[in-house]
């Protein structure tokens, strides 16, 4: 009788071996190694912290290894109020990271402007960078965090890696204007 | 609020006058009698710190409609005063700064002229200190509403890379929001007119 398992893969005749598509397999391997940045500009940058501790332990989603350097980080994690004098500098920082990234606006401030309906604040992160999870609350909880988190890991394992990888224009660099002088009649 | 401080400061500072206090010792100055009051105050009534430089709009249809106002402390004899100066000119308005007299001042007055556009004469460095370089204006000015004005982004390159960003007058949505002082729930919530529940002051039932 031929049931399911006599079709599917068996590692005892065939050897130790996986068949798989290019796409998930990068994504997996993508998907666990998350290095965030932590972009931490506020009092959500607390509860930031505490996800990175013991208790509440980031490490179980292999996400620990927070980088300060853009160019070492492929997850911005945008994690306060966002004023415009500052936003400049998430853009700058944001250009400098390697592809692929993404980006996690945590709490209300980051997603909107938060509480802050104000001339200094910028109302919304996504105004300049693209956001991938806005998590909302002020402050969200590290277990929110860990879920918005758990969300870019699907994310992550939904992406044509392999299409991008070969177009490489998943976020177009802003082109260099060359700027000619006028022609003189 | 009676002082003999501020007696004594009337008396040798020809047209100062007694402010209106409810809590320290205050005097109107002329602005510019500011520096040589506050040299005064270090010198010889040993005011060695200065607590706080702010100033006042009362508003653009009242002259003089800029006052500067400065936070002096003892810490030898464990008093405060308040001086207060009016800037003459209400469009430009100017004072002298005391930044050379105490190092303190030079961060306050920095965040007054951000703020509010007092040019402090002869500070060692009179940039914005909150708000970025080129900002226009001054967002705590009587006439500058809270969302702010649409102006452009504070770096052209990045403004482009993200699609054209910009500094709008954020979307207050009916607000700004505190818990209302009548109605449902007004009882509960605790606001500005001090109703903090605790051991001393428990919450009334009125239920
Ligand atoms: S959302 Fe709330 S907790 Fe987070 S940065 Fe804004 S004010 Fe702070």
């Amino acid at each position: 009788m031929a049931t399911e398992n006599n079709f599917a893969y068996n590692s005892k005749i065939e050897g130790d071996l996986v068949v798989t598509k290019l796409d998930t397999a990068i994504n997996w391997i993508r998907k666990h190694s998350v290095w965030p940045m932590p972009m931490g500009l506020a009092c959500c940058a607390i509860e930031l912290m505490a996800a990175g501790g013991s208790r509440f332990d980031i490490s179980r989603f292999g996400m620990e290894v927070m980088r300060f350097s853009p160019r070492q980080a492929d997850c911005m994690i945008v994690s306060g109020t966002v004023t415009y004098k500052m936003a400049e500098v998430v853009r700058r920082i944001y250009d400098q990271m390697a592809e692929p990234k993404w980006v996690v606006a945590m709490g209300a401030c980051a997603s909107s402007g938060g509480m802050y309906r104000s001339y200094a604040v910028l109302q919304g992160v996504d105004r300049i960078v693209p956001v991938d999870v806005y998590i909302s609350g002020c402050p969200p909880r590290p277990e929110a965090l860990l879920d918005g988190m758990i969300k870019i890991q699907d994310k992550i394992q939904r992406e044509p890696s392999v299409k991008n990888l070969l177009d490489r224009d998943m976020h177009k660099a802003p082109e260099k204007k060359t700027t000619t002088a006028p022609a003189h009649a | 609020m009676e002082s003999a401080l501020v007696e004594e400061l009337i008396k040798k500072f020809e047209g100062s006058t007694q402010r209106e206090s409810l809590d320290i010792p205050a005097a109107n100055v002329p602005a510019d009698l500011l520096l040589s009051v506050a040299e005064w105050l270090r010198n010889e009534q040993g005011f060695d710190l200065l607590m706080d430089v702010t100033a006042i709009d009362w508003s653009e249809d009242v002259s003089p409609r800029f006052t500067g106002i400065y936070h002096f402390a003892s810490s030898t004899k464990h008093n405060y005063i308040r001086i207060a100066a009016d800037c003459e000119d209400d469009v430009e308005p100017e004072l002298p700064t005391l930044a050379k007299l105490y190092p303190a001042a030079n961060w306050h007055e920095r965040e007054t002229y951000d703020l509010l556009g007092i040019r402090y004469k002869g500070h060692p460095d009179l940039r914005r200190i909150l708000m970025w370089d080129d900002y226009p204006y001054f967002p705590l000015r009587k006439e500058f509403p809270l969302a702010g004005i649409e102006t452009e982004f504070p770096a052209a390159d990045v403004a482009e890379a993200a699609g054209g960003a910009k500094v709008i007058p954020a979307p207050m949505m009916g607000g700004p929001f505190h818990a209302p002082q009548t109605g449902a729930m007004s009882k509960r919530e605790p606001r500005a007119a001090d109703q903090s529940w605790n051991e001393e002051k428990p919450k009334p039932n009125n239920d």
